[in-house]
């Protein structure tokens, strides 16, 4: 088996036995990505030339005796979201078309400092705005199952960099759902990690109080190893939470073992039902979840169903909480400092007003201007209380269920989202459906509590992947990785192999 | 256009005054409020700069906990209460200058609120109560290139200086000042002065208005006489010096009251004040059409100091300002008369300074309120912003003490000193200024001065001694000034006795 199929623990394990060099394993990555991106378009930006570098610098410590982590030169690619110093980076929008970060975000500088090379950066929808990275301004992103097919979004790129073997492991963001649901809908493995576990310095602002960045991986114990690399506290992010991350690995590799004795997990009513309610459940999705949940009753768990009220009020604080925050974050890109600049036409002496509106008019997407829209209204004096005010104490009725969850659930699951992957351009037109895929993620951002999307089959309709979603009270992010691996053992015995091993192969479509 | 204007008095007879201030303090931390650059006036334009404070995309704010400090004694010393917890928020709006387009600034939860302080105005004591004083960012600084005003409107182009974006602000606002009647002017002087002087014993900020760590914005509002009620408001901006700041509110009483006896109505305004010619304009218009659309800066968590180092705090306030007068007049043994117009000049703590480098408390008050203060007064400047410093003061004193220089000559050192021509010690000698106190060059000049005169020489011989200042004026200008008067009428009477 080639070296781009395996995970990135077997390869930091290839590395340390001395079996390949890092610079190896990063060229067959980057002849991967060659081969296959014309066709899947998961990069904006490959750094050939700085992966190689970094792998040399890998192969050089390890030849020390001195490697820098775990995963000291398993390569990696970075969404790009997340700045790094010399690379591009445009959050997948127009309007940062062209700039250079000067500096590095503490996520990339920690990737840097643990050796991992960074192959480049992977496309998203803009500023992070949608589930089907349909609005890139650089282009769709493709499925590697069905390339008609969306791979979720915002962070499509990353997760079908890593269900490609583009990439063993990768870098996300979720806000709503961004990690989480590109992994579902892509047979990976996706963590929103405990708000504040990993630091938001150098990640480009969608809403502050809801970003999280996270692992994307084909495996449980691969994100816990990344996990373990990113997170942990950092001052220059005042909202980094100052404890130390739990045993993450330690939780992984016991959870592999297969025993969950003991453990009680709750299955949120108002996420699992297919009757009723919003969001349209597919049935094949429903089914593989309730295998995945009678799974974890033989390795022990005890299951209890519990009701989380407020959630069906989610989406609708979500959506005016979070364009409320963005239409602020948003408003620096101005063409004053750095990016895209306009000079209206047929305006005699334009004033710095007059190009800050024609740049934000060119530069930014109708998904962008639409929550910019929505958020600046419900931020307006006389709006405020009704809207951006009412959210918030739907946001608090939300924590709270999850607190009577947590009292008699150690996890809580669901489905990760309602349907497999729908085609290229077949919600581009109803807002409201592409947000009813973010249903039973948003819940999560609202609260700040981890969640993991792990693979639960395909679905009996489309053959399409489905996930199934694990959530942890705060701070108890070795949860999700003692249940995601218990479940993905029992999973791989029962598919006989990974998952995306049943992935149809993908053929040539060179960069 | 000039404005109509109705005479002081005449809007007294008719109006009663609502006076309200925001105080902008910058404070001197080592550091910007939420990055690490250095807080220091003066760099090369956006040199004093990191992705934080020049919003790039990524970047993220962390609190300046001795910007915290400096906002809580500043509270403390105005007798405020201290929010057990409260937050930032952002107050968002579109301009160059701000780097975020959003500053990060306190809305409904500011860190101090409820205080007051009293105000000595001519020996009353007034008290200003205090709505709120919170933490803020400051904006980049804008530069019009060309067009004749330095203003935005005309110019070819503009640059932007973020060296001053995020450097911490206080901003410390009264509720409206009532009742002050014809002394509105000189409350809102005093008031701000007095403010300076508190932020300057604290040694929080360099306070110094002509440089812009200090800056007032005056709230005025006029109402029927006798109404109970508050009338329309204008904000004028721009107010640099305490004279301005009198003078800026006697203005637009005068021109309120021309608009509302024309049975006008005062548009909502901001007004910029124009020091030299002592006038307010229009600025922009404000109204309720600004909308900031604030809520809680979700990047940065809250601010909650605990009671135990707000106390600890409590205890490195400096003396309270008005049990401070009463002790320095004391201890300098001031008349009555003379501490008023001290504190009215706004000198005391000049003064102070200059006793403690070594001056008498008479020469110190000598100098700063009738030399200094009238070449303050001549340049159109405050006292505190002349080139003049306490220490200077009390080492011309000290060469006057020891017979070096006369009064005169230490007028002319004063000269040089406006004019920046080195130290004390450095001017005398490059002007030549030191007392002749050659007796041989100087009883030679006495004796000239006596043939000279031969009738006011008789005169002094018969006794009337008086006449000897002619011949003393005699000497002294043969000398050009540089001898002893005292000594110089000495010998003259010794000569003719």
């Amino acid at each position: 088996m080639s070296w781009i199929r395996k995970t990135a623990a077997e390869l930091a394990d290839a590395l340390a036995a001395g079996e390949v060099t890092s610079v190896e394993l990063t060229q067959a990555h980057l002849d991967r990505i060659a081969a296959v991106d014309g066709a899947v378009h998961a990069f904006l930006h490959v750094d050939a030339e700085g992966a190689l570098a970094q792998a040399a610098a890998s192969d050089a410590r390890r030849a020390a005796g001195a490697p820098a982590s775990a995963l000291d030169g398993v390569p990696i690619a970075v969404k790009d979201v997340m700045v790094t110093e010399g690379l591009p980076t445009t959050c997948g929008s127009k309007i940062l078309e062209g700039w250079i970060p000067p500096y590095d975000a503490t996520v990339v500088t920690r990737l840097r400092e643990a050796g991992l090379p960074i192959l480049g950066k992977t496309n998203m929808d803009e500023f992070a705005m949608g589930s089907s990275t349909e609005h890139s301004a650089y282009g769709a992103t493709h499925n590697p199952w069905d390339l008609d097919r969306i791979p979720g979004g915002s962070g499509g790129g990353s997760a079908a960099a890593v269900a490609a073997f583009e990439a063993p492991l990768a870098i996300g963001t979720d806000t709503g759902g961004s990690i989480r649901q590109p992994g579902a809908v892509t047979g990976t493995v996706g963590v929103k990690p405990t708000y504040g576990g990993v630091s938001r310095y150098g990640l480009v602002a969608l809403a502050s109080s809801l970003d999280q960045a996270g692992p994307v991986t084909r495996t449980v114990l691969d994100s816990a190893l990344l996990h373990e690399i990113i997170g942990g506290h950092d001052p220059k992010d005042s909202t980094s939470v100052d404890q130390p991350l739990p045993a993450l690995v330690e939780a992984a590799r016991l959870g592999a073992g297969g025993d969950l004795s003991g453990l009680r997990v709750g299955v949120i009513t108002e996420l699992s039902r297919h009757e009723g309610g919003q969001g349209g459940w597919q049935p094949g999705v429903m089914t593989r979840f309730q295998e995945s949940v009678d799974l974890l009753v033989k390795a022990g768990a005890e299951v209890v169903e519990v009701s989380c009220p407020h959630f069906v009020h989610a989406l609708a604080a979500y959506y005016l909480i979070l364009p409320a925050e963005a239409s602020s974050n948003l408003a620096k890109f101005d063409a004053m400092r750095y990016g895209l600049r306009v000079v209206p036409e047929g305006i005699d002496n334009p004033s710095a007003e007059d190009v800050m509106r024609a740049t934000r008019d060119a530069g930014f997407g109708d998904e962008v201007k639409r929550r910019i829209i929505l958020g600046t209204y419900a931020l307006s004096s006389g709006y405020y209380d009704a809207y951006y005010g009412q959210a918030q104490k739907v946001r608090t009725l939300i924590s709270r269920d999850f607190e009577a969850a947590f009292e008699k659930a150690d996890v809580l699951v669901s489905p990760t989202a309602p349907t497999t992957a729908f085609k290229l351009g077949e919600k581009l037109d109803d807002p409201i459906a592409m947000y009813l895929n973010d249903l039973a993620t948003i819940p999560a951002n609202l609260a700040g509590v981890p969640g993991i999307s792990v693979p639960s089959g395909l679905a009996d309709e489309d053959g399409l992947p489905a996930g199934i979603q694990i959530l942890a009270p705060a701070l108890a992010d070795d949860r999700l990785y003692r249940v995601g691996a218990a479940l993905e053992a029992a999973l791989l015995e029962q598919w006989g192999g990974p998952l995306l091993d049943k992935a149809p192969t993908l053929e040539g479509g060179a960069r | 256009m000039t404005d109509t204007l109705v005479a002081f008095d005449d809007v007294l007879a008719s109006y009663d005054p609502a006076l309200g201030l925001e105080v902008h303090v910058e404070l001197n931390t080592n550091t910007k409020m939420f990055c690490g650059c250095p807080a220091v006036f003066g760099g090369e334009p956006n040199t004093q700069v990191c992705p934080t404070c020049l919003g790039l995309p990524g970047a993220m704010p962390v609190v300046n906990a001795k910007a915290i400090e400096s906002a809580i004694r500043i509270g403390l010393a105005l007798n405020c209460e201290i929010a057990e917890w409260c937050r930032f928020a952002r107050k968002n709006y579109f301009y160059p200058d701000m780097p975020k387009n959003f500053q990060t600034s306190q809305y409904d939860e500011p860190i101090c609120f409820e205080g007051f302080m009293d105000v000595d105005v001519d020996g009353e004591v007034f008290r200003v109560e205090i709505e709120r004083a919170h933490m803020e960012e400051d904006t980049g600084k804008s530069l019009h290139v060309g067009g004749a005003t330095g203003r935005i409107h005309g110019a070819d182009y503009s640059l932007v200086d973020y060296n001053r974006a995020g450097i911490p602000l206080i901003e410390i606002v009264t509720k409206p000042i009532l009742g002050a009647g014809e002394k509105a002017p000189a409350v809102a002087r005093a008031y701000v002065s007095q403010l300076r002087d508190l932020i300057v014993a604290l040694g929080v900020s360099e306070a110094r208005m002509d440089q812009g760590n200090l800056r007032a914005d005056v709230n005025l509002s006029l109402a029927p006489k006798g109404s109970g009620k508050l009338g329309t408001r204008t904000e004028t901006k721009n107010v640099n010096s305490f004279r301005s700041v009198e003078r800026a509110v006697r203005y637009e009483m005068q021109r309120h009251a021309a608009i509302l006896d024309a049975g006008g109505s005062i548009l909502q305004e901001t007004r910029h004040w124009h020091e030299d010619t002592g006038v307010t304009t229009s600025g922009r218009e404000k109204s309720d059409a600004d909308d900031y659309r604030y809520f809680p800066e979700p990047d940065l968590v809250p601010v909650a100091p605990s009671r135990e180092w707000v106390d600890e705090l409590r205890g490195t306030l400096p003396e309270n300002p008005l049990l401070k007068r009463a002790r320095l007049q004391a201890d300098w043994g001031y008349t009555d008369l003379e501490m008023r117009d001290v504190v009215a000049s706004g000198v005391v703590g000049l003064i102070e300074e200059t006793v403690a480098a070594g001056a008498s408390p008479q020469s110190a008050r000598k100098w700063w309120l009738s030399e200094l203060g009238r070449r303050a007064n001549d340049a159109g400047l405050d006292i505190t912003d002349l080139q003049v410093t306490p220490v200077e003061v009390a080492t011309v004193q000290a060469l006057v003490d020891n017979g070096s220089l006369n009064d005169k000559l230490a007028r002319q050192v004063f000269d040089g000193l406006l004019a920046g021509e080195g130290t004390p010690a450095e001017i005398v000698a490059a002007r030549g200024l030191a007392v002749v106190s050659d007796e041989g060059a100087l009883s030679a000049a006495v004796d000239a001065a006596i043939a000279a005169n031969p009738d006011v020489a008789d005169k002094i011989r018969d006794g009337k001694v008086a006449a000897a200042g002619a011949l003393i004026g005699a000497v002294m200008k043969e000398m050009r000034g540089q001898a002893d008067a005292g000594r110089v009428r000495e010998l003259v009477l010794e000569k003719l006795s």
